[in-house]
């Protein structure tokens, strides 16, 4: 037994040694002797709130690894960072380690990129969903958002569509059907998403009403799951969410409710019910910035992805669940969109309080108090994503009912 | 047949081992531990395991940086094992760390909100330091005045008081959320800097780790020499012993259990007004709860949980480096910690006990 136990010992130490002993002498080769003779290949850092579980999350990581892909440089990429201090420190560690650009992609992330981007002048540092670039005045650190509002909008088409078909069929009786939307926070972000997809299903179906439930989290099945199921049960007919897990569309696949959902197609959970997805496409915007920081060219403090730059995509329409002449009456509107004839937001298609929307102050350069600083509506429609690139839209709509607002 | 059968194995109690061979036993507990992993890593990854561990050191140790960081999260967690110690001392299964740091937090940070431009910085780093350690306190006493009067039972009084601390947490981030509807506060007062601990030496963490070794030094004192510290050990031996000799048991319940949650609450001011200058439910991150298991494996004394944190932590950051660089998922990471973690604990098995094999279990086949 002991004899045993001193071999075991032995090989342990020597294994140990091997593993301690090569570790000094390896590690700094690579960063510190890499830019001196061979030209350093680009170094990209990722940052991102959790792992390939969360539909968002993911969204970003595959666009990471193909913008990266297609420009032929390195990356790194840190899943898993939390909203604090940690954030700041890998941002500064990727910064260090000789990464010339860092994405992060929540919201949360902000005000560590912003002081990572202080002590690291040399690095271009950019935030996805972010408020601050515009007020901040960097020349280092950049927001970037899509207007994914277009996609919302387009989505909530095939949505009506499919909606309209159950009326004509009698699968749904009620001459004013109600659907719901799980909803993460009363962030505009997340106000805007929904508006969006009710005013897409409303131009297919006018008399349609949706109730609004909050999970308090982005990224919380249970929560989301529980929050479709209350709604299902409520009375709503179609579900649409804006939260990243597939806890909404197991919810809508179980209860036989169709289901629109957001970040990426839920087609794998949810074959009978899913009918569609938007989602924003980072990768233009990631070719975008990294190339410009590869050529030291500014990159814009807002960059606002379009459905021209490709920025706004919707996914595979499943045909299975969809009625015919959806895809044609997405792909009209989207014309309508594109051409600037159609607005998502025109105050000709929705009111306030029984009141057209003539005028409205947003927060659009955030401050604790919530201060309204800018006139947002103008040219007949309300201007989303035109002053910064996150959304501002947090208006509630008539048509619209928020079941619970404590988040 | 024999009619006294022997068992394969028999387990006896050890008397207490020369401090070497206890720790042999512990050191060679991590040796295998990381074989183990090393093992695991082979076959489920493919990866080499020796790069996996330098990978795992340089996680932890590869840069200034990396050293600074890991230097603080050891000293947060050790802080908290600090805090909880006298109260296990003392037989008082506190396991309200988490809610009591939390707690601590949520103070400092609502006085970082509603004073930061009302008073100068000196006096209000005082008052976030005061609210934070009675808020602790009052997290501490309040299940202690259960136990000690009524006898609750503390275990599930602390982990109620847990969940209290969160859900007042996250609705004061509401109350405060930056922008509207976010449900985040973000970093306090960025511009002003109001209520931010001043940065020593020009290192940022240098503060935190400062304190935490005074506090380290401190703990050690009053828990071995002190009358405080001899009268917690008597009341974890026996209530009764400790009435006898005339300790007064209740005081001494309640006074352990508002300095544990005393300190709790400033490690938690610490981790908002030093470091990450935000609040979120997640900011303690469940070092409430590993903070139990670095004082239990250092046996309660202070110097021990040096290392044991250090373990902890090191642990900790190398297999988020892990994760990184190999790209694997973070459970991978999260399955090797386990791996290490389980074989120490196991040592204390073999630190504790004897194990002997039947002698003539050839001479039976």
């Amino acid at each position: 037994m002991k004899k045993f136990l001193a071999l075991i010992l032995a090989l342990v130490m020597v294994l140990c040694l091997a593993a301690c002993g090569g570790n000094p002498s390896e590690t700094p080769a690579p960063s510190d002797e890499g830019g001196e003779e061979t030209p350093a290949p680009f170094k990209v850092g990722f940052i991102t709130l959790h792992d390939e579980n969360s539909t968002y999350d993911l969204n970003f990581i595959n666009a990471a690894k193909e913008a990266c892909e297609q420009l032929g440089v390195e990356y790194v990429l840190k899943t898993n960072v939390p909203e604090g201090q940690e954030c700041y420190e890998t941002a500064a560690d990727m910064a260090d380690s000789g990464c010339k650009i860092v994405f992060a992609d929540s919201f949360g992330h902000e005000d560590y990129m912003i002081q990572a981007a202080k002590e690291y002048p040399d690095v271009e540092f950019c935030h996805s969903t972010g408020t601050r670039a515009h007020t901040e005045g960097l020349p280092n650190y950049h927001n970037a958002f899509a207007s994914i509002y277009e996609g919302r909008y387009l989505a909530g088409i095939a949505a009506g569509m499919k909606l309209k078909a159950m009326m004509e069929s009698g699968e749904v009786t009620d001459a004013n059907p109600k659907i719901g939307y799980v909803g993460a926070f009363t962030y505009a972000e997340v106000v805007s998403g929904y508006t969006s997809f009710f005013l897409g299903v409303r131009s297919i179906v006018p008399t349609v009403t949706m109730d609004v439930t909050f999970t308090g989290s982005w990224y919380d099945e249970a929560a989301e799951k529980e929050g479709a199921n209350k709604l299902i049960e409520g009375g709503c007919v179609l579900i649409s969410q804006h939260a990243d897990s597939f806890g909404a569309p197991t919810a809508c696949e179980t209860a036989g409710v169709p289901d629109v959902s957001y970040n990426g197609s839920t087609i794998s959970v949810a074959p009978n019910t899913y009918i569609i997805s938007s989602r924003i496409n980072w990768v233009p915007y990631y070719v975008y910035a990294i190339s410009a920081a590869m050529n030291g060219q500014p990159i814009d403090a807002d960059y606002t992805g379009t459905i021209a730059t490709g920025s706004v995509e919707l996914t595979e329409l499943n045909t299975a669940v969809a009625p015919e002449g959806t895809q044609a009456a997405i792909d009209e509107a989207k014309a309508a969109l594109e051409a600037g004839t159609l607005h998502v937001f025109d105050t000709a298609n929705f009111t306030v309080n029984g009141a057209a929307l003539t005028s409205y102050m947003a927060d659009v350069d955030s401050d604790p108090a919530y201060t309204p600083d800018t006139e947002v509506v103008a040219d007949g429609y309300f201007q989303e994503s035109a002053f910064r690139s996150a959304p501002y839209f947090d208006l509630t709509i008539d048509g619209i009912n928020l079941l619970d607002t404590a988040f | 047949m024999e009619k006294q059968k022997q068992p394969l194995l028999s387990i006896a109690k050890r008397e207490a081992l020369p401090w070497y061979k206890n720790w042999l036993i512990r050191g060679g507990a991590i040796l295998l531990a990381l074989v183990f992993c090393g093992i695991i890593t082979m076959l489920l990854t493919g990866l080499n395991p020796v790069e996996v561990f330098r990978t795992l050191f340089y996680g932890a140790f590869g840069t200034n940086r990396k050293i600074w960081v890991t230097a603080q999260n050891l000293a947060i967690l050790l802080g908290i094992s600090l805090a909880v110690t006298p109260a296990f001392k003392m037989r008082f299964w506190n396991i309200g760390a988490e809610g009591q740091v939390l707690i601590g937090s949520l103070a400092c940070a609502a006085c970082m909100i509603t004073l930061g431009d009302k008073v100068p910085n000196g006096l209000l780093i005082l008052i976030s330091l005061l609210a934070s350690l009675l808020a602790g306190a009052l997290w501490g006493f309040l299940p202690a005045f259960f136990k000690a009067h009524w006898e609750t039972n503390e275990t599930l009084f602390t982990l109620m008081m847990n969940y209290i601390a969160m859900q007042l947490a996250a609705y004061f981030i509401i109350v405060w959320e930056v922008p509207k509807g976010s449900g985040k506060i973000g970093v306090i007062n960025q511009s002003t800097n109001a209520g931010w601990l001043p940065v020593i030496g020009g290192q940022r963490y240098l503060l935190t780790i400062l304190v935490i070794a005074i506090l380290t030094g401190v703990m050690y004192i009053y828990l071995q020499y002190s009358k405080h510290g001899y009268e917690i050990s008597v009341v974890g031996e026996s209530h009764r012993t400790a009435s006898y000799a005339g300790i007064k048991v209740n005081r001494v319940i309640i006074r352990t259990m508002v300095l544990s949650g005393a300190i709790c609450g400033m490690v938690g001011m610490l981790l908002v007004s030093a470091t990450d200058h935000t609040l979120t439910t997640t900011l303690v991150d469940g070092r409430g709860f590993t903070a139990v298991m670095v004082s239990w494996l250092a046996k309660f004394n202070p110097i021990g949980m040096i290392f044991t944190s250090l373990l902890l932590v090191v642990l900790e950051r190398g297999a988020t480096e892990i994760s990184s660089v190999f790209s694997l998922n973070h459970s991978f990471a999260d399955i090797l910690t386990g791996i290490i973690l389980f074989f120490i604990i196991g040592s204390d098995f073999f630190v504790n006990y004897t194990v002997h094999f039947r002698k003539n279990r050839k001479e039976g086949k």
